[in-house]
């Protein structure tokens, strides 16, 4: 599956500061679906190079991050369950507080 | 001689001070002057009893002055904003928290477009190294309260709106009776803790607060808790851990990225107090400077669970005036020095300076960043970022060697010591406990790292 992944706020710094990546993600033994359960442990496994903790606390991201699928927070689609699809663009972002 | 210099640049500071102060005066008086003087033309034009004119007499059912007319003229020439637009400006108050990067360019707009009252609260006062991104304030102001020199900058270009000056930091004591007072509040502080404050205070009053924040080459921008929006709990019920929380001032920021964010922040707030538009609320804008990308993402609505505007939240103005907000977030206001390490494995950035004059056998270990490094650096130091040190410890060693077989000839101890040093004293004592867990036990930190070394030792050292 094609899928467009985002990293912004600086979680871009942990995998080797690039913030665009185009993947291409295989659907899990015996699934039909890809969600973002399955989605998160990939981009762990496969994108994040340094401090996951940084990323991933237990099994979802750290307090503090977005996760935004096709411009929409993933809160409103099922967080975890979200089934993605093809083309989708996944954005992953850091809150900021600076000012 | 370099005394001398000094005094002259306190009276220059001083007098360029009182010159902003007066040329402020003298544009209050001059827009004070220009009122009367409008008022008895009109009164010489109406007749000879002098009597005054009606709002009626002008048609002026909206109530703005002829000044008023003419100063907004291009904001009531727009369709969608117009006499009403403007009358709701007027009539409305703000309250924009920080006087920084993000409120400096909010607060400008703000005063300029006839907000009718402005309230600036903020503790800090004006530095050299603010300048680049907080446009408010001008050279003459360095050293002094932020707020004061956002008003004055505010008064010189509106001489006409209330501006309510708050020198004092923002607690849970004093934020319900300010926050009251204002019918929408600008976030533009730079830290966790005041955030979940400012929201908390928000919804306990059901005020609208337009929340930016920028930080690097991003920004981000939403409005909380207007009309059954979210507030920014809802958001993030848990706050980050402490690591994930930069600073602008460790990170870095470029100047116009805040600014562009604290222009928008005045955008929603106008939008909001004119009652024009469709407000910010329920998405989040994203800005990416370098790539040049927004993004306006959907972001949820209120959270039936969240524990302070929730359908079941108790929360109320005791508990938060109880509530600790550096506790929850694990990030202190007023950060107390970092000490890991025991006095021995510690100098002075003085004792440092000796052991440069006696020219003691030694190794400097230089653990900021390698950008930092660039921008200053200690001569003869090496540089190894903390986060590289376990991967490069061999060139470590090696320097260590070189000093060793450079002075053979000494007789003394043939090790030669190992000094650390970073920014501010915190990165080094964390890299003597690993140097010392493997096994270089004689590397020492520089208390309070290169700020020390300016402050104590070479006042012509830069800081950054």
């Amino acid at each position: 599956m094609q899928l467009t992944l985002e990293f912004g706020g600086g979680l871009e710094l942990l995998c080797d500061s690039q913030k665009i990546h185009k993947v291409n993600v295989d659907l899990p033994n015996g699934e039909d679906d890809l969600t973002m359960k399955h989605l998160l442990t990939w981009v762990r496994t496969n994108l994040i190079k340094e401090r996951p903790e940084m990323f991933i606390k237990g099994d979802t991201v750290r307090p503090g991050v977005l996760v935004l699928v096709n411009d929409c927070d993933w809160e409103l689609s099922g967080q975890l369950e979200t089934t993605i699809q093809e083309k989708d663009v996944i954005v992953f972002i850091s809150t900021l507080h600076g000012g | 001689m370099e005394a001398n210099g000094g005094e002259i640049v306190r009276e220059l500071k001083e007098l360029k001070l009182q010159k902003a102060e007066i040329e402020q005066r003298i544009s209050a008086l001059e827009a004070k002057l220009h009122e009367t003087t409008a008022a008895v033309e009109r009164c010489d034009a109406v007749s000879n009893g002098c009597s005054v004119p009606t709002e009626i007499e002008h048609g002026l059912e909206h109530g703005m002055s002829p000044d008023q007319i003419y100063r907004y003229s291009r904001q009531l020439l727009l369709p969608s904003f117009g006499v009403e637009g403007q009358s709701n400006l007027l009539k409305s108050s703000v309250l924009v928290i920080g006087a920084g990067g993000l409120g400096s360019p909010a607060l400008l707009y703000l005063a300029a477009c006839g907000v009718g009252r402005l309230g600036i609260i903020d503790h800090d006062v004006v530095e050299l190294n603010n300048m680049h991104r907080q446009v408010i304030h001008t050279e003459a102001f360095i050293g002094h309260p932020k707020v004061k020199s956002a008003a004055t900058a505010c008064r010189s270009i509106n001489s006409t709106i209330k501006i309510d000056e708050y020198v004092e930091a923002l607690r849970t004591s004093n934020a319900l009776e300010i926050l009251s007072q204002y019918d929408i509040i600008v976030d533009a502080t730079d830290n966790p803790p005041s955030r979940y404050m400012i929201s908390d205070c928000c919804v306990l009053l059901g005020k609208p607060l337009v929340s930016g924040a920028a930080l690097g080459m991003e920004g981000q921008l939403t409005v909380y808790n207007h009309k059954g929006g979210p507030c920014y709990r809802c958001l993030f019920p848990t706050p980050p851990p402490t690591t994930a929380c930069q600073r602008c001032s460790d990170s870095g920021v470029l100047g116009v990225v805040p600014g562009a964010i604290g222009c928008l922040q005045a955008l929603e707030t106008i939008k909001l107090a004119s009652m024009v538009g469709e407000p910010l609320s329920e998405r989040m804008l994203l800005f990416d400077a370098l790539s040049a990308r927004i993004r306006i993402v959907k972001i949820r609505g209120r959270s039936a669970q969240c524990t302070v505007c929730g359908d079941n939240s108790s929360f109320n103005k005791q508990q938060f005036k109880d509530f600790d907000y550096e506790e929850f977030t694990q990030f202190p206001l007023s950060a107390d020095p970092l000490n890991l390490l025991p006095a021995e494995s510690r100098i002075s950035s003085k004792e440092f300076k000796e052991i440069l004059q006696k020219k003691e056998r030694h190794v400097l270990l230089d653990v900021r960043p390698s950008h930092h490094y660039k921008i200053v650096s200690l001569p003869d130091s090496l540089n190894i970022p903390l986060a590289n040190l376990e991967a490069r410890l061999n060139e470590l060693t090696s320097a260590l060697k070189e000093k060793e077989y450079g002075c053979v000839n000494t007789g003394s101890s043939t090790n030669a010591s190992l000094y650390v040093v970073c920014r501010r004293g915190n990165d080094s004592q964390r890299a003597v406990q690993y140097l010392r867990d493997w096994g270089f036990s004689s590397a020492k930190d520089i208390i309070g790292g290169l700020e020390a070394w300016t402050a104590d030792v070479n006042p012509n050292f830069p800081s950054y």
